[in-house]
């Protein structure tokens, strides 16, 4: 008789569609790491799976949402956070959370981010940032920083524009809890996944993670393993910063933390007193 | 609520169909001719426990319906022309993640920001081809404000039935229009609801048909777990690229509403039994149409009108029967021929002549009497 080796499971295995593994994602990518932070965090929460919603959009960060075995969307580029304001407006019993790349959420989508900032609905953004279009072959985008190259950003030049700070960009639109940690501090960046989850309001997240594939290679900034090790030098934690102090330069200081937890009435339970109120009046 | 009357527009009309059909979710942009939807939709939306959201473009209105219509909500949006171009991505998006909804059209003057306050019937085939890849619609096009009313209901039971985007496509004459209007009691409305799985979650493949070739819809939040993705997908939702899988995805996209045609197309037939010429016309055009008709009638010449109550899927099976009946046929539409291609594909050899007015007044009952009398003189 022969005894088959013991089959190791992952223990967020049970959060992912294993039917659909190997991922898409080039070896030395952050969004793997992203995608368990997110399956942590609802673990840790003890969240009902069947009410948790996922929703990307398209982009390598977009494909995130398929690998979730619960409810998930994959909508158009950029308009994830329609999506998600759709659904937990229809039914604020849901849990919903956005798994998107920079591209698709401060680009494209950039409107709808500060839209859903001001509007404060309860859904939970996760802006996976790698400074570029990666799906598409690593052209710069809303958070490529100046003079850095790209697919259309070619050497000698580089980057003519500048980038958004998202910290700034959110905070300033009216997020209730804004916060950045980079891929490699996975614990922390999990724990502010949890507390974006729970807030009662819009949470916005930017996980500064690597592309190897696209920005790295084009940037020589080495491979995966080496792009981490570098978030992980340059990565300062100042919990409570004002966000508009919370900068960012890929060289040298990515400012990390939890910037914003406020407190404003949000959308879907302003909405649910107003039928009350209506009714009572009648 | 039992039943009730009004003298109101088409518009408002509409918004109150898609509320006795079960809408409970609205999301819009304000924009002329259509903005009476939104407003009535943000007066009633509370009184019926419903959500009236204002975004701030038509491509998250639209895709927050589509979101909202994922938890079992019956959603809408309503816009005109510049609108229903900012959509297009999203409709794609409907079309391929089967999702129901309506999307109301109340047409004005185009291309660009054209006449915002005039009628036009210019959107008939961008509603039709408006997104990108091969695909079929559902468009109604209402003439009166109680077929608003009735057309939105109809709307909804289409989107359901066949999880589909579907159009109202009215031109603004019959959104702004004041009519009476009957609202039927509720216990008279026939209302349909998308068909929901049944089994064991494990065993459920979220886009795999039953005859019909619909499959049935999970709903977020349910223990129906599933993938839903604008990029072809198999049967489990997952994306492939393999051809067999695209052929297989898009032939039955296409193939349950053509299938269905029967099922799905609402025409009138107007004086056209004995009638050697038959008009064919759709939304204010056919209510002038209507009384030149009677006109020409009145003057010995056989005349009749085969109205479209919708106008996608394209009636083409009946108007190639109708063309073996008369001998010619008129398209009056308020554009410079849209529908009229249709017709001249569906009716060849028998001659199909034209009328159109691409601009803000309708073509009026004697415009259309003198067409019928040339095309009778032949
Ligand atoms: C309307 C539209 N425009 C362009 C594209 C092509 N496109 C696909 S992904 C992408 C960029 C994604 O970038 P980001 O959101 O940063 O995700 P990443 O791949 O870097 O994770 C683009 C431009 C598209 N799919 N749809
Ligand atoms: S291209 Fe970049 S972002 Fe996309 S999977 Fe590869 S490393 Fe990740
Ligand atoms: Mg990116």
């Amino acid at each position: 008789m022969t005894e088959s080796a013991p089959v190791l499971r992952h223990p967020m295995s049970k959060y992912i569609r294993e039917d659909r593994q190997p991922w898409i994602y080039c070896p030395g990518c952050s969004i793997g790491i992203v995608t368990n932070m997110v399956a942590r965090a609802i673990d840790k929460l003890g969240l009902d799976f069947n009410k948790v919603v996922v929703v990307s959009g398209i982009g390598c960060s977009g494909r995130s949402s398929g690998y979730f075995k619960t409810g998930t969307y994959h909508t158009t580029h950029g308009r994830a956070i329609a999506f998600a304001e759709g659904v937990k407006i229809a039914n604020p019993d849901l849990e919903v959370i956005v798994i998107s790349g920079d591209g698709d959420i401060a680009a494209i989508g950039g409107n709808h981010l500060i839209h859903a900032c001001r509007r404060n609905i309860d859904i939970t953004v996760i802006c996976i940032n790698n400074f570029n279009y990666g799906m598409t072959g690593g052209q710069f985008g809303p958070t490529t920083e100046h003079e850095r190259y790209s697919q259309t950003s070619p050497r000698p030049i580089g980057n003519i524009e500048h980038p958004f700070n998202l910290v700034k960009l959110a905070a300033s639109s009216g997020s209730t809890f804004v916060a950045r940690w980079t891929a490699v501090q996975a614990r922390r960046a999990t724990r502010s996944i949890e507390r974006a989850i729970k807030k009662k309001g819009f949470s916005f997240v930017e996980i500064i993670g690597a592309c190897p594939t696209a920005y790295g290679r084009m940037n020589r900034l080495g491979d995966g393993l080496k792009m981490h090790e570098h978030l992980l030098e340059v990565a300062e934690i100042k919990n409570g910063l004002p966000p508009h102090e919370a900068e960012l330069e890929y060289e040298s200081k990515i400012i990390c933390g939890e910037f914003v937890d406020i407190e404003k009435p949000e959308y879907t339970a302003v909405l649910r007193a107003a039928h009350t109120k209506f009714k009572e009046s009648i | 609520m039992p039943e009730r009357i009004m003298f109101t527009m088409g518009d408002i009309a509409c918004a109150e169909g898609a509320l006795s059909a079960g809408c409970r979710y609205f999301g819009g942009y304000p924009i002329t001719p259509a903005t009476e939807i939104a407003e009535w939709m943000s007066l009633r939306m509370p009184e019926v426990g419903g959500a009236y959201v204002q975004y701030e473009d038509e491509i998250a209105s639209i895709t927050s319906v589509i979101g909202a219509s994922w938890t079992g909500t019956k959603a809408m949006t309503a816009t005109s022309g510049p609108g229903v171009s900012l959509m297009l991505e999203a409709i794609g998006l409907a079309v391929m993640t089967e999702t129901p909804l309506v999307l109301v059209n109340i047409m004005r003057g185009g291309p660009s920001t054209g006449q915002p306050t005039k009628g036009q019937q210019g959107d008939i085939m961008q509603a039709k081809w408006g997104s990108h890849g091969d695909y079929q619609i559902i468009a109604l096009t209402p003439a009166s404000v109680q077929e608003m009313f009735d057309q939105t209901v109809q709307a909804f039971n289409l989107a359901e039935k066949y999880r589909t985007p579907v159009f109202v496509l009215a031109d603004e004459t019959v959104g702004h229009m004041r009519e009476r209007l009957v609202i039927p009691d509720e216990k008279d409305l026939e209302l349909t609801y998308r068909k929901l799985p049944s089994g064991p979650p494990e065993e459920y493949l979220p886009f795999k048909p039953d005859d019909d070739l619909v499959p049935p819809m999970a709903l977020l939040g349910s223990e129906y777990q599933f993938y839903a993705t604008g990029l072809t997908h198999d049967e489990r939702g997952y994306p492939s690229d393999k051809e067999h899988v695209q052929i297989e995805l898009i032939t039955r996209l296409n193939d349950k509403i053509l299938k269905n045609a029967d099922d799905i197309i609402d025409l009138e037939r107007f004086m056209l039994d004995d009638a050697d010429i038959a008009v064919i016309a759709y939304g204010t055009p056919s209510r002038s149409a209507r009384r030149a008709i009677k006109d020409a009638r009145a003057e010995g010449i056989k005349v009749g009108m085969l109205r479209l109550k919708t106008i996608w899927p394209f009636p083409d099976d009946t108007i190639a029967s109708l063309a073996t009946e008369v001998k010619h046929l008129i398209v009056a539409e308020q554009n410079l021929g849209q529908a009229y291609y249709m017709v001249k594909a569906s009716a060849a050899p028998t001659p199909v002549h034209l009328m159109t007015k691409p601009a803000g007044m309708p073509q009026l009952p004697h415009e259309i009497l003198d067409k019928i009398r040339k095309v009778d003189s032949i």
